[in-house]
């Protein structure tokens, strides 16, 4: 185990473990893209009352989906990064903080293209979409922190503690904006629940969630690679790596 | 006895090497003073030394006693009067008395001024508060970096004197100074810790 | 050395950091009068923007006195260790003896006595001025004193991250305002319930135990983002 976490520590490895990595991961995002793409857009039944246009939540879900579940690699990456002091944690932390921004803003976006047929407006202000826009918030602070501190590994550790909060309070958020809603729900707008989804609908649905992670994942290997061939761009290890190839 | 041990201590400031390799044991009634021009790490070291600074700091740092640390900034409040500043110092480990106090102001000789909003006084008299702190404080290893600054010539006279008396009680210090050698102490070149690099 | 000397307990400690702080606060009393003034003429903005009709203004009272709760102490926290960073106070907490939460805590306890906890007790007046009916004053009062806490604490969280950046103060509202969303939900929760009679106190019971559980842990995360701040 620790050997493992020593070996992860070390940029050439790294380098080296995450080019192989991405070589495949990489055509496993695309194929699982176009497949749950058709899948979900073409050959899943349309909804008997919303027609067609609920298929935006096949991007709309996963997107949300794995947004908040990078908060939560950010901040293990970071309590890592506060105990153990393993630069690659750091890596990692400012690889995930814009990606994770990044599926925040297509769930926002998605959801309030979706609300436009739906429910008429293109914003509402539903506990969802609120805890997403909240999120975001929380992104946008981890990025923006990291960009206002000039020592980079300080930035670092200051990032960590923020996740670390964050996380603590993400459930708590998430549960007061859920009954701050259900206080304040208008009688005309009412969710479909989510059990109440066909099998039909939902294996594409579960397919385009596993191609949110691996796109998650593949982006954020990518992110550090440049991050890290940035970081020793004199390094004789990186030259080598690069004329071998 | 060693009251601090730096071994193989080297500081990065971002992506460069400020200081190699630096070495140093100081021994009860032992004076260490840091040369070098500025900008070669006299700060940074010191507040390496003081446990302040941890990023890109390598290397081991040992405090075997209690420390007093006197960077460039006082840590004075202006608007509250010196007994204040002293009796409620942040770092102090003792609750020094009111007498211990005034004694101590005396000694820099600034009594009667113990009531007066330390931001009322001049930046020398502002300097020998931070400096009465000397006498309050019980800490065997002091850390003073530009103790001199802002001092007239029986000011430095006087601190001179304190730090004979805290050598001779058993205490050691490292101080930073642009003045050549005073005392007999211990130099370390810096500058030569960055040619190491 | 000196001759008559006693060791420091962490309790002393704490007391030492908490009655340096409020000396400095009571000192220069704008500190304390700024969050009021401020709270006082943003809340005369509301009638100004909304309409003076008195019903619309009662109802709405709970969430414009908590917004304005929120942003003042949003305004607050951007100083609350500026001129301990500056002067070199905060170096000297890192050193000492002592855990830098507790110390920070010290600090921070003095900070709140003199913005939130004042701004529960003058909150009946601004109550008056928007028509809060009298029954939701006293839940208003014990709300603000809990959430205010938590406010702080978070604020402080938020000052001890940017402190030594140049200019934090846009940033600082960026990283504090996602996590005082609970605070102001609950809070304002807990008045209308008491404004229509329903049950406040399971969420004043609430924000009691947000408030306990961010002086269990923002300390800690304060303790950490200062040592951040003062190492670069």
């Amino acid at each position: 185990m620790w050997t493992i976490i020593h070996k992860m520590g070390s940029p050439p490895w790294f380098f080296r473990f995450s080019g192989g990595l991405v070589k495949w991961l990489l055509p496993l995002t695309v194929c699982l893209l176009l497949v749950g793409a058709v899948w979900g857009l073409l050959i899943a039944p349309p909804d008997f009352r919303q027609g067609n246009s609920y298929r935006i939540i096949y991007i709309h879900v996963p997107s949300a989906v794995v947004a908040l579940a990078g908060y939560y690699v950010m901040a293990f990456a970071g309590a890592v990064s506060l105990v153990w002091r393993i630069k690659m944690a750091d890596v990692t932390m400012r690889a995930v903080a814009p990606v994770g921004a990044a599926l925040t803003a297509i769930a926002l976006v998605t959801g309030a293209i979706w609300g436009k047929p739906t429910w008429g407006t293109w914003w509402v202000w539903d506990a969802r979409i609120t805890s997403m826009l909240i999120l975001l918030f929380l992104y946008l602070g981890v990025v923006a922190l990291f960009e206002a501190y000039e020592n980079k590994s300080a930035a670092a550790r200051a990032c960590a503690v923020l996740t670390l909060v964050g996380t603590v309070n993400i459930p708590i958020i998430y549960k007061s904006v859920d009954w701050w809603y259900s206080l304040h729900q208008p009688a005309s707008i009412k969710f479909t629940g989510e059990s109440a989804i066909d099998p039909s609908m939902l294996y594409p649905l579960l397919l385009m969630i596993g191609a949110f992670y691996c796109l998650f994942a593949v982006t954020v290997l990518l992110n550090m690679r440049a991050e890290l061939a940035w970081n020793h761009r004199d390094a004789s290890w990186l030259k080598q790596l690069v004329q071998g190839t | 006895m060693p009251l601090l041990t730096a071994s193989d201590v080297t500081i990065e400031r971002g992506d460069r090497r400020l200081l190699a390799d630096v070495n140093l044991t100081v021994s009860a009634g032992e004076i260490w003073q840091l040369v070098g021009a500025n900008g070669v790490g006299k700060t940074s070291l010191m507040r390496a030394l003081a446990g302040l600074a941890r990023l890109g700091v390598e290397g081991q740092i040992e405090r075997q006693a209690e420390l007093l640390y006197l960077g460039h900034a006082s840590a004075l409040k202006p608007s509250l009067n010196a007994m204040e500043n002293l009796r409620c110092h942040p770092a102090c480990d003792v609750m020094a008395s009111d007498d211990d106090i005034e004694r101590a102001l005396a000694a820099v000789s600034l009594a009667g001024h113990e009531e007066r909003p330390v931001g009322a006084l001049s930046a020398g008299q502002q300097r020998r508060v931070a400096l009465a702190r000397l006498l309050v404080s019980s800490a065997r290893l002091w850390l003073l970096d530009e103790p001199f600054t802002a001092l007239d010539s029986s000011g430095c006279d006087w601190l001179d004197e304190q730090i004979q008396q805290h050598v001779e009680a058993g205490g050691g210090l490292i101080f930073t100074s642009h003045q050549p050698s005073r005392f007999g102490s211990r130099q370390i070149d810096l500058e030569l810790a960055r040619f190491a690099c | 050395m000196p001759a008559s000397e006693s060791n420091l307990t962490l309790h002393g400690a704490f007391a030492r950091q908490f009655s340096r702080h409020a000396r400095a606060i009571i000192r220069s009393p704008a500190e304390v009068a700024n969050p009021l003034l401020f709270f006082f003429m943003v809340i005369t903005l509301f009638p100004l923007g909304l309409g003076p009709d008195p019903q619309r203004l009662a109802e709405m009272a709970p969430g414009i006195l908590w917004v304005v709760a929120l942003l003042s102490s949003l305004m607050v926290s951007g100083k609350l260790f500026a001129s301990d960073y500056e002067d070199g106070s905060l170096e000297q907490l890192a050193i000492a003896p002592f855990p830098l939460a507790v110390l920070a805590l010290g600090e921070v306890s003095a900070y709140w006595l003199a913005t939130g906890f004042l701004l529960a007790l003058a909150s009946p007046i601004f109550a008056l001025m928007l028509g809060l009916p009298a029954t939701g004053i006293f839940t208003l009062m014990v709300s603000l004193l809990l959430g205010t806490t938590c406010l702080t604490l978070i604020g402080a969280v938020g000052s001890a991250l940017t402190v030594s950046i140049r200019r934090g103060g846009m940033l600082l509202s960026l990283l504090i305002i996602p996590l005082n969303v609970p605070v102001l939900i609950f809070g304002t929760t807990a008045v209308s319930e008491a404004v229509m009679g329903g049950n406040a106190t399971s969420w004043l019971a609430l924000m009691g135990a947000l408030a306990l559980g961010s002086l269990a842990v923002m300390p800690v995360a304060i303790g950490a983002a200062l040592r951040v701040s003062l190492d670069q």
